[in-house]
């Protein structure tokens, strides 16, 4: 299960909905092992295209330099669809590089840049095989292990 | 010679869980080999056949002191000792 804060689920919806019809990605970082998505990290589209996208590797690069010397690592690592469900494609599935994290789609195809309301689904992507999970919006992801 | 190769949770089962290991070789090609060496498997997910040679994948990225190696001659970019060296596997994927 995903459990995400609704100031952050509404931003990853928000970032979807500006950058639509291209695809919009990032990642939610959180203390390592915390499974707690705690930082919004909105990253640039290099592809820039309504069916692809992928980091600047650069970006890449700094993003999981960030990560390192905070001790976080991804939680969730989101992409939007702008005409297709919020399901993974096969190019998803291959190129899933991060077992422990949540993969996270927003399908925009229904309303576009307007408001209404997105399909947002997360799943597990491990070895090629993808597994849906329920998605829980909380007031506050309540930290499990981390402060003991 | 000891190069630092800081390895991406998804290859760490070819080092047995370790996040970074040393290396050895003075270019990219030859640091490859010498992982594959100790960490049979490793080289497969890093290069792939093209032509008659090997160049890097295209959705694996490695970084040579901070630098994307394709900036800097991709698999013959060269290495000395004390360099440090980061794989990524890209973040990318899409509808298409």
């Amino acid at each position: 299960m995903l459990q995400i804060d609704q100031a952050t689920y509404d931003a990853l919806v928000e970032h979807a909905k500006r950058d639509h019809p291209v695809e919009a990605c990032g990642m939610v970082v959180g203390p390592i092992g915390s499974d707690r998505p705690a930082r919004h990290v909105e990253m640039v589209n290099a592809a820039g295209s309504p069916t692809f996208y992928e980091y600047d590797s650069t970006d890449l690069f700094q993003l999981y330099k960030e990560m390192d010397d905070r001790d976080e690592e991804p939680v969730v690592i989101y992409h939007s669809h702008s005409a297709t469900e919020a399901y993974p494609s096969v190019t998803d599935i291959n190129l899933a590089g991060e077992p422990g994290a949540h993969y996270v789609l927003v399908s925009t195809r229904e309303h576009g840049n307007n408001p209404g309301p997105v399909e947002f689904r997360s799943y597990r992507i491990i070895d090629g095989v993808v597994t849906e999970e329920e998605v829980t919006i909380v007031d506050t992801v309540i930290p499990s292990e981390e402060s003991s | 010679m000891a190069i630092e190769v800081r390895i991406p949770t998804i290859l760490r089962t070819y080092t047995g869980g370790e996040k970074a290991v040393d290396a050895d070789g003075a270019t990219l090609t030859a640091l490859i080999d010498s992982l594959e060496a100790n960490h049979p498997g490793i080289k497969d997910r890093l290069v792939e056949d093209k032509g008659n040679g090997i160049e890097l994948r295209r959705f694996v990225n490695v970084y040579i002191n901070d630098e994307d190696v394709r900036f800097i001659g991709s698999l013959d970019a060269a290495l000395s000792d004390g360099d440090q060296v980061v794989i990524l596997p890209a973040v990318a994927g899409g509808a298409r």
